[in-house]
């Protein structure tokens, strides 16, 4: 059972990842685009974006769940010394939920509508920075378990200059898979161009702040680069990533929309199947050298049988619902 | 401010914004469902307008709930670390029920809002009923996972530490059916009062008058169901608490001296250093019947339990005290309501009668913050009851208050945002809702058509 519930853990990051992320690239695309375009590119975010925009945070809150209830010691030992970069990232989810809820439901359109605009490309950029920030915090052998001063336990643990390449870089890759997605959305050539030009800029970010992820990672002694490449699995993750770019560049030329969706979403899971393998159930190491380890650190088994049922039972409810609500829009669209 | 009070703060903060929306989510997509029905029954295009007019209601505020439910997953772990490291796996269940819930009711939403004209009309209106479903069956959820806190299950707690875990056991403890019961049908008081209040205030100015008067009728049926479900299941908890937590029942009660045959206290102001109430109206015996049925059973009074186990009394007592006198006076108003539906049709439109319902907007929800001030600080020096003392579970971080500064200015700022959307959204009603309002234009914007 502990395996279901660790795969649950890991699909919820993932598809947080994908479709929360999606979410916050839109933001960030928008802000990318000039005056001229801005009203057009709206349109169409908003069109892959509104009906499933609730449903695409749960994911989150899944996983948290998961955590606290599966793991509950690698749970708070990350509360209490990433309190900062949560709040933030919080702020981030709060400010954008918001924003966005009001720039669509509100019912009269006015000067307002600027300002929620101007919260909702800010916190689009501020969530995924603290995303990324965090989870580099994970594995960069900075968070400390024991007493320690102030600002290394509460702030060196988190803030250094690999923690922020890894957030630039969560945010093109949101970038990327907005642009990417919305695509199907659109509804004229000009349009298609204007978006696939964005996706070929953002694509260039995602490449230099990756090579900045790894540059400050070597800079920092961190084994980034032991740990996606010593094993088969991460080199043929990232080769697949990287065939699968060509793929989508083909699929767009020959205008088949579809499948550009589901190879963006697959060259994420590579990503993250390539950084996640080797450690597999160790996911937080610490500055003393120890690690946290979601098998060593796991609750008690009653909880954790009853906690995969209740996952299990709980995705037979909802996922052909899921699928049918993206699926009933998809088909709207055409 | 220090940082355990600040904690605390920032919880209750947190939690007492929250509520309001998660009882919104909880009761709104009922009332659009029930006005979605009237239109599928009637084919009445006022309805169908009201319907549309309440489901833009229901995904702002859905959106707040999301935004501050999401903010309370973080905070459980961000302030209170420790608590959370044990009680995590034990009352952890209902919270994993509950993202199912939730996301049978994000979904639900989506088809709703999206779906005019798209699916089978039943279908469509079965999704919004689903929405409701799903928000009150995980409003039930989440308050098995307070409930345990007031009435721990499901372990054994063996020098410190937490044996036999049962999650399933702690998730059916003892408070969970009263309390999850009282606060259920305090959830339609206090939005059915809010939402009856609002429209009346549209009908006494006159405007969009018959659209309006049917959303207020609505909104009163439901405000009913809570102004007389509320004693009734407020008696049950009160029941609940005098069997498991005496000491809490004896603050809610500023009750110091243990006695057979109990007074029940009617205001009074409290004095803990001199343990007694002055000022006070006491029903002689009253208290007794309340908590044990049994006119001269004996109550354990403050004195009983050593101090440092005393919660705030006063706080706890003066809470009580709100929660009971509006729930009476809601349940007076839901009299007259019922009367003049009955024999005085023509009271429905008198403005006094209206007046009684704008007055009454904001007492539910000041009950059902005073009911949860009763709950939870009646609880404390735990954070679970009899196991785990709240200032053991803080985090270990300093400078909490400046979250909470952070965190209330959120808040603020949020409330301020959403009072001044809904406000819009009335707005508005003449031209994207009424259909017999001659500014009517059919066509809106977003895609909601
Ligand atoms: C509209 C709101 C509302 C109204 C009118 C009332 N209550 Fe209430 N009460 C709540 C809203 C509420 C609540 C906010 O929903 C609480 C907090 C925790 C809970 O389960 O429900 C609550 C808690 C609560 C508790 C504590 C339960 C516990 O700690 O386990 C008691 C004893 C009562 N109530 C009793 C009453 C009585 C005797 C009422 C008679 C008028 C009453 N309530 C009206
Ligand atoms: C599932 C539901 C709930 C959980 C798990 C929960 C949990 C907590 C926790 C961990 C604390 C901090 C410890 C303490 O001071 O007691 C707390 C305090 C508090 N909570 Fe709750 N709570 C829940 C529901 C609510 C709700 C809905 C309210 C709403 C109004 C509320 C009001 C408060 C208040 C006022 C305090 C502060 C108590 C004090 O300062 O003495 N709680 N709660
Ligand atoms: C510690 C306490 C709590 C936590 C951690 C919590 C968590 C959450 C979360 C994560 C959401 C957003 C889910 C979404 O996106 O739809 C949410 C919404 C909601 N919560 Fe809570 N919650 C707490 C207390 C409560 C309580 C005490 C109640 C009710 C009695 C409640 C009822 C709801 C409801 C009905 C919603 C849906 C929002 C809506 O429909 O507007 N929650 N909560």
């Amino acid at each position: 059972m502990i395996y279901v519930v660790i795969g649950f853990l890991w699909l919820s990051i993932c598809l947080y990842l994908i479709f929360g992320g999606s979410d916050f690239g839109a933001g960030i695309i928008e802000l990318m685009t000039n005056k001229k375009d801005r009203a057009k590119i709206q349109g169409v975010m908003y069109e892959s974006m509104a009906p499933v925009w609730e449903a695409n945070h749960m994911w989150l809150i899944i996983a948290i769940v998961i955590m606290f209830v599966g793991f509950p010691v690698v749970y708070s030992t990350l509360s209490i010394s990433l309190h900062i970069p949560f709040v933030l990232m919080l702020v981030g989810i709060i400010a954008r939920g918001t924003a966005f809820t009001f720039l669509h439901y509100d019912a009269v359109e006015d000067r307002w509508q600027k300002l929620y605009t101007q919260i909702f490309y800010f916190s689009s950029l501020l969530t995924p920075f603290f995303l990324g920030v965090i989870a580099a915090s994970t594995i960069s052998h900075k968070l400390i378990a024991e007493e320690a001063p102030f600002p290394d336990k509460y702030i060196f643990s988190w803030l250094n200059w690999f923690g922020v390449s890894v957030g630039l870089f969560t945010i093109s890759i949101c970038a990327y898979l907005a642009s990417i997605f919305a695509l199907r959305e659109t509804r004229n050539d000009h349009e298609l161009a204007i978006l696939v030009r964005k996706a070929k800029k953002v694509m260039v970010y995602v490449v230099i702040s990756g090579a900045l992820v790894f540059l400050n990672a070597y800079l920092e002694k961190i084994p980034l680069f032991t740990l996606v490449f010593s094993g088969a699995i991460g080199i043929v993750a990232i080769l697949l990533a990287t065939v699968a770019l060509g793929v989508i560049f083909y699929c767009i030329k020959r205008r088949m929309l579809l499948p550009v969706r589901f190879l963006a979403g697959f060259q994420v899971v590579m990503i993250l199947v390539a950084a996640t393998y080797t450690n597999n159930t160790n996911i937080v190491f610490l500055s003393n050298g120890n690690h946290l380890s979601l098998l060593e650190h796991m609750a008690a088994p009653k909880t954790i049988e009853v906690l995969g049922w209740a996952l299990v039972l709980g995705s037979i409810f909802i996922l052909p619902f899921l699928f049918y609500l993206l699926y009933s829009f998809t088909k709207r669209s055409k | 401010m220090d940082d355990f009070l600040a904690a605390r703060a920032q919880m209750a903060l947190s939690l007492g914004f929250h509520i309001i929306f998660a009882c919104v989510g909880m009761v709104m997509p009922f009332l659009m469902a029930f006005s979605h029905w009237k239109y599928l029954k009637t084919k009445d295009p006022v309805y169908k307008g009201l319907t549309k007019a309440w489901s833009k209601g229901v995904a702002i505020l859905f959106a707040t709930g999301a935004v501050s439910g999401t903010m309370l997953s973080f905070e459980l772990g961000l302030l209170w670390p420790e608590f959370m490291k044990h009680a995590g796996p034990i009352f952890g269940m209902p919270f994993s029920l509950e993202g199912t819930a939730f996301f049978i009711e994000a979904i639900a939403l989506g088809f709703f809002l999206y779906g005019w004209e798209k699916f089978n009309k039943w279908f469509h209106w079965f999704c919004g009923f689903l929405v409701g479903l799903s928000g009150l069956a995980s409003g039930i959820l989440v308050v098995a996972a307070n409930s345990w806190m007031n009435s721990p299950s499901g372990f054994d707690y063996i020098n410190g530490e937490y044996l036999n875990i049962d999650p399933i056991k702690a998730l059916f403890n003892d408070a969970w059916l009263p309390q999850a019961f009282h606060m259920t049908v305090a959830a339609f008081c206090a939005t059915g009062f809010a939402v009856a209040g609002v429209h009346a205030f549209y009908v006494l100015k006159n405007k969009n008058r018959v659209f309006h008067f049917k959303a207020f009728r609505i909104a009163a049926g439901f405000a009913l169901i809570g102004a007389f479900g509320a004693p009734i299941s407020g008696d049950i908890a009160a029941k609940s608490v005098a069997v498991r937590q005496p000491i809490k029942l004896a603050a809610m009660e500023a009750h110091f001296e243990t006695e057979k045959g109990a007074a029940f206290v009617l205001g009074g102001i409290p004095d803990v250093e001199k343990e007694e109430v002055t000022h006070a109206i006491k029903v002689p015996k009253v208290l007794s019947f309340l908590a044990f049925n049994d006119f001269d059973a004996e109550v354990r009074g403050l004195k009983e339990f050593p101090k440092d186990e005393w919660p705030p009394v006063a706080v706890t007592h003066y809470a009580f005290q709100v929660m009971i006198f509006f729930g009476m006076v809601m349940m007076a108003i839901g009299a007259i309501y019922l009367y003049a539906h009955f024999f005085k049709k023509d009271w429905l439109t008198k403005r006094w009668f209206l007046r009684l319902f704008i007055v009454a907007i904001p007492f539910g929800y000041i009950a059902l913050e005073a009911g949860w001030t009763v709950t939870e600080v009646g609880r404390q020096p735990w954070i679970i009851y009899g196991i785990m003392r709240t200032a053991d579970a803080v985090t270990p971080m300093p400078g909490i208050q400046y979250s909470f500064y952070f965190f209330t200015a959120i808040f603020v700022s949020l409330a301020l945002v959403i009072l001044f959307l809904l406000k819009r959204q009335i707005k508005m009603v003449p031209k994207l809702y009424d259909p017999t309002d001659p500014l009517f234009e059919a066509k809106e914007k977003g895609g909601v058509a």
